[in-house]
């Protein structure tokens, strides 16, 4: 809400500098967004008259003036303004001034070879209004010499943020009000004028919809004249941001920022019948004062007549029934709407308007009467005409909340103590009236006060926030204990280990194109989808980690990036049964372009496959407390990922800790990718919770005696895993054998077609006494044994 | 003592001394061998009267043991220069690059979430989460944002459609009554109603998460970060208030000299509402916090809303609103990230692109403590 310190200064006498008003502003909650001071953009404008004027040697269509700007001899200026005459007085730029329309700095130049002084201005080239067809004509007596911003009273002007509690502060008055309160000047009461009306009000109105509508007054003026509303006027409004119209339309503007009430001017020629506040019919329409047609329903509340719909009420006016230059009789509309339904239309139409905004916040239900008052007597004194009686349909809801209100609340909810009188002060400077026993009454227009907990806000804001000291938070007592859940020291382990394991961590969007989503979804459950995406890439609730860490791959691998390895720990998001949302905690690993640049020991460059996937998945379900040992390998990465090169990490057939292999060629395609690509995914919320609860681990010491290996090669059918292989080999003696691993894998020459040799390293522990050799034969014979099951036998 | 065997000696001596490996070798079995002279001469010694041998016994063991140690000595030469010989074929060009581990690192936003649980620990704030997509009620209507709230209009939010694919209400409408249509939480808030309504009073919490809003633009990202704060005990005001913004805000930012300043606002969850400033000073063309904000050169900067919990709230937990009161406040987890640590461009924090993470990122080993400060100080290592 902007508003010019001249125009403050009709409700608040004050001596008060720009500088303490907009501080107080601050202090009492009503936020200065910006100052802007015209008096500073028309620095170096005079007021200057024309002494002679003639026509230039070489153009047609200037003139060469001398000017008196009041200092000195006159001064020469070549002007290309029609009205440009001697005798007139308007607003010279002297070389230095800057214009305000386009911030450029006026010199002593020479135009078609006459030198020129200086500039001879539009209204538009000021910036007060929008005329442009000839440079301003001042009155005769316009001071010549004086500065124009002193004469034109350019005033500061505040432009302020008004929080939506607070509609009563959306006029000036408002406003003005609270500034009082914050002791920066003294209210001036504002006077309805009474008027003087002649006749009873010929047209008929009626409320059909009072719950829409409680009350809505009005009457006529009839043998009015539209013209240009008066400058003063104008230039309040200019203040404000708003363009003058014409005298009809500005009064009601300015009645609406002056003391925050929307009001609504018809013109009579144009209604027929009663005029009546009713619900729409469904498949009415409207055309606006914006241009627009509405569509509207039997849930909006609109002023109409015999013919339609005028008005989409509280919200904007019909463009059929709106003044205009010829307008000489008009209905005035002064009416108080309900909030509620004024936010509803005005969302279900996506209908922005001065109007709305104050209506859906609540306008002052007591000051129907005085606005229309006002009103009337703007019109009578601008426009002329003839005023009937005022006609009122229905009521205002004025019933004054009463808040039983206890003062030692200040300190004990604001850490405040202010002195019960200063709290008494404060209320009935903001027109609460405090009775006995703290019984407190609120004026009707503020609808932001609903229990003590308000009057609290407002006694310490006016009061000053400044003042609350702060006060330490008692500590608990006893020991602290941790504050983050198990699950968040899951993921800062997960974080701190995958950076260390040289991973940058990313962070990505949540929501992925469609079709991303889709690719990832299948068999993964249902998605959430936007309704309203701010764009189709960022639609639907991402279904896993990889896409988003993929694209960002992409767009690095685009930038020239050799190798991308990238993870993010955050949610996936699924539908869950009635609705519900399903979000799974989740690291998601992408290791993409060069694993190692070409170097002059290691030769060529090279790429990731799935065993560096499977690598970080280990260990970074190692690092989150997952029994590493106890996983098993198994397939069912899903269709995102390599058949033959991705696999799950369980536990026990059913539950999938993690993901992991080389993305499919066809992920890749849809990514427009190269490969190969290897990805991770880490379900958190499978990983079971550790189980201990004790700092101290069970006993252990190292064993006395040194462990012994034995190498063992098997052939084996080539399809066989060699994960099954070992499995085998550690079960046969699960005693002594505390390891197994895979050394060498071999197939080709010298091994039988459909097989291969697979070369075991098996550790055997001592216990109390070293093996003899018939117990390490035992276990070699067990260990054959075990491994024939699965088809294996020994290389000869 | 001049006798037979000392030219013998000396040349043996004189062979060792010069000798290669196998030339020694052969020294060592000519003179110490078996039938070597030296043994052989010790031989003799036995059949000598005590006379004799007291004279020739030292004189052929002092022989013996000049040339042990002659050989030994030798030996000794010969080894050092042959490892020398070795070393020097075994030169590397130290130039040349080794091998290079991947520099993994951490998200600013991580680290920064990281920081505020370490400082809201030592204050006793547990870390509080709920889900990012939300009902209307825990977003909107528990915070007093009724449906018709015109403070609604100032959230810009993403929805979900009111029924799923198949045509089923998308709200958890059976489970736990109609919680209205499901969005993407604008604000960290209704982790507020969520932790009061599970754990009861009194309680402190910061909820971190991801928040979504529907607007993009230079400064503003569809999905960015908030923490909010949560305080309900008996007794608390706004002074509290303060006081835990100024502890929090002058452990985050490691200075004694953070100025706030407390404006009144509104926001339908708190009353009363107050938003607040923190001054800066201009240090070389940045805005650094710190100082009063009123000084010459100076000013404020808007930084994160609070209030003291509206008594609906309170109630719409199930809490008894006569007994319990407290504070919430929500910040800008990517705000605080940026002002800390010097990003400018919001929209950079979410694209991945690996040279903002390694430069803006924080390695494995930044983890925030109380005891280390928990800021990460720039050490220029990775420029």
């Amino acid at each position: 809400m902007k508003f010019s310190l001249e125009w403050l200064k009709q409700f608040l006498e004050t001596d008060a500098s720009v500088a303490e008003i907009a501080a107080a502003l601050n202090r009492i909650g009503h936020e200065v967004e910006g100052i802007e001071d015209p008096a500073e953009k028309l620095r170096g404008f005079k007021i200057a008259r024309v002494l002679t004027a003639a026509r230039h040697p070489d153009a047609d269509k200037l003139q060469v003036l001398t000017v008196d700007a009041g200092d000195g001899g006159p001064l020469q200026v070549v002007c290309g303004a029609p009205n440009a005459r001697a005798g007139m007085v308007g607003v010279l730029g002297l070389p230095g001034a800057l214009v305000p329309a386009n911030g450029m700095e006026l010199r002593k130049s020479a135009i078609r070879g006459v030198e020129s002084n200086g500039m001879m201005c539009s209204v538009r080239e000021l910036q007060i209004g929008e005329d442009h067809e000839g440079v301003i004509e001042l009155p005769d007596d316009a001071p010549v010499g004086a500065d124009f911003a002193a004469y034109h009273a350019a005033s500061p002007v505040f432009d302020v943020a008004i929080t939506p509690n607070r509609p009563d502060c959306m006029g000036v008055l408002g406003i003005a009000r609270d500034l009082a309160a914050a002791d920066v000047g003294t209210f001036k009461p504002f006077a309805a004028p009474a008027i003087e009306a002649a006749g009873s009000c010929p047209v008929e109105i009626r409320i059909d919809d009072p719950e829409g509508c409680p009350a809505f007054y009005g009457r006529v003026i009839t043998g009015v004249t539209n013209g240009a509303s008066p400058e003063w006027m104008q230039r309040r409004l200019a203040s404000a941001g708003q363009r003058p119209i014409s005298a009809l339309v500005d009064i009601t503007n300015y009645v609406m920022l002056a003391f925050g009430r929307p009001a609504h001017a018809y013109d009579l020629a144009k209604l027929s019948g009663p005029v009546v506040a009713r619900r729409a019919k469904a498949g009415e329409e409207v055309l606006a004062l914006n241009g627009k047609t509405y569509a509207l329903d039997d849930s909006m509340t609109v002023i109409a007549d015999d013919a339609g719909v005028h008005d989409i009420a509280g919200i904007m006016g019909g463009e059929d029934s709106g003044v205009s230059e010829g307008t000489t009789d008009v209905l005035l509309e002064i009416a108080y709407f309900d909030p509620t339904r004024i936010g509803v239309t005005g969302r279900s139409l996506s209908l922005a308007s001065d109007a709305r905004t104050r209506f859906e916040r609540g306008v002052d239900p007591a000051f129907l009467d005085d606005g229309l008052e006002i009103l009337t007597a703007l019109i009578l004194q601008i426009c002329g005409g003839t005023a009937s009686d005022m006609v009122r349909a229905g009521q205002p809801p004025l019933a004054a909340k009463v808040i039983a209100f206890d003062p030692s609340l200040t300190q004990r909810l604001g850490g405040v103590d202010v002195p019960e009188a200063e709290q008494r002060r404060i209320l009935a400077a903001l027109d609460f009236s405090v009775g006995d026993g703290w019984q407190v009454t609120c004026p009707p227009r503020r609808h932001d006060i609903e229990g003590p907990a308000d009057l609290v806000e407002e006694v310490v804001r006016i009061h000053g926030l400044d003042k609350v000291t702060s006060v330490a938070l008692p500590r608990a007592d006893g020991v602290a204990r941790p504050t983050a859940t198990p699950l968040q020291q899951t993921e800062r382990k997960l974080r701190r280990t995958a950076a260390a394991r040289g991973l940058n961590e990313a962070v990505t969007w949540s929501f992925l194109p469609g079709n991303d989503a889709d690719h990832f979804a299948e068999g993964n459950g249902e998605l959430w989808v936007l309704d309203n995406p701010i764009s189709e890439d960022m639609k639907a609730m991402r279904p896993s980690l990889i896409p988003g860490l993929v694209a960002a791959a992409k767009r690095n691998a685009d930038r020239g990036a050799a190798g991308s390895r990238l993870f993010e720990i955050g949610r996936r998001y699924f539908r869950a049964d009635a609705g519900a949302s399903d979000e799974r905690p989740t690291l998601g690993v992408v290791l993409a372009g060069e694993k190692s640049p070409r170097g002059w020991t290691s030769g060529k460059a090279a790429g990731f496959d799935a065993y560096d996937a499977k690598a970080e998945a280990l260990a970074l379900l190692e690092a989150a407390g997952a029994p590493v040992a106890n996983l098993q390998v198994m397939g069912e990465a899903g269709p995102q990922f390599h058949p033959g090169q991705s696999a799950t990490l369980r536990l026990g057939p059913k539950t999938v800790l993690a993901r992991f292999g080389a993305l499919h060629p066809a992920t890749l395609k849809v990514f427009d990718v190269d490969g190969p690509v290897v990805a991770v995914e880490l379900f958190l919320d499978a990983i079971p919770p550790r189980k201990s609860a004790a700092f101290a681990r069970p006993a252990y010491s190292p064993p006395a005696l040194q462990a012994v290996t034995r190498d063992f090669a098997f052939l084996v059918p080539t399809g066989l895993a060699g994960g099954d292989l070992v499995r085998a080999v550690r079960g046969a003696d699960k005693q002594a054998i505390v390891a197994a691993r895979v050394f060498d894998v071999f197939a080709g020459q010298g091994v039988p077609e459909g097989r291969k040799s697979v070369a075991v390293e098996v550790t055997l522990q001592p216990g109390e006494k070293s093996f003899t050799d018939a117990e390490i034969k035992g276990v070699a014979d067990r260990i054959v044994a075990a491994a024939a099951k699965l088809g294996a036998e020994l290389r000869g | 003592m001049e006798t037979p065997d000392k030219p013998r000696l000396d040349a043996a001596l004189a062979a060792i001394a010069a000798a290669d490996a196998e030339a020694l070798e052969a020294q060592r079995v000519a003179a110490l061998g078996k039938a070597g002279w030296i043994t052989l001469a010790l031989k003799t010694l036995g059949a000598m009267t005590p006379e004799q041998r007291l004279v020739e016994g030292p004189r052929i063991q002092g022989m013996r043991a000049a040339v042990a140690d002659a050989i030994t000595a030798r030996a000794a030469v010969l080894d050092a220069a042959a490892l020398d010989a070795r070393l020097a074929s075994e030169v590397l060009d130290l130039t040349l690059p080794a091998p290079e581990a991947p520099r993994g690192s951490v998200h600013p936003v991580s680290q920064v979430m990281d920081e505020l649980a370490e400082i809201f620990a030592d204050l006793g704030f547990a870390v509080a989460t709920g889900p990012e997509i939300e009902d209307d009620w825990h977003n909107f209507t528990a915070l007093n944002m009724a449906e018709t709230h015109p403070a609604r209009a100032m959230h810009d939010t993403f929805y979900f459609p009111d029924v799923d694919a198949e045509g089923r209400p998308a709200s958890n409408s059976e489970a736990v009554g109609r919680q209205g249509r499901m969005l993407l939480r604008t604000h960290t808030s209704p982790v507020q109603i969520r932790a009061m309504v599970q754990k009861g009073a009194p309680l402190r919490i910061i909820a971190p998460g991801r928040v979504y809003r529907s607007d993009s633009d230079a400064t503003h990202t569809p999905m960015f970060h908030q923490v909010e704060g949560l305080v309900i005990d008996e007794g608390i005001h706004l002074g509290h208030l303060k006081w835990t913004l100024e502890t929090f805000l002058k452990a985050f930012f490691e200075r004694d000299d953070i100025v706030l300043r407390l404006r009144p606002s509104y926001f339908p969850f708190t009353e009363p509402s107050v938003e607040v400033d923190v001054g800066w000073q201009d240090v070389g063309g940045r805005r650094v916090l710190g100082g009063d904000g009123d000084a010459p050169g100076h000013g404020w900067m808007e930084l994160l809303g609070s209030g003291m919990v509206n008594r609906r709230v309170i109630e719409f937990a199930g809490l008894d609103p006569d007994r319990w009161q407290g504070f919430a406040f929500g910040v800008g987890v990517d705000r605080l990230a940026m002002l800390k640590y010097g990003m400018d461009d919001l929209r950079a924090f979410f694209d991945g692109d690996g040279r903002w993470l390694a430069h803006y990122g924080f390695t494995a080993f930044d983890q925030p403590t109380l005891s280390a400060g928990v800021g990460s100080k720039e050490t220029g290592i990775r420029a």
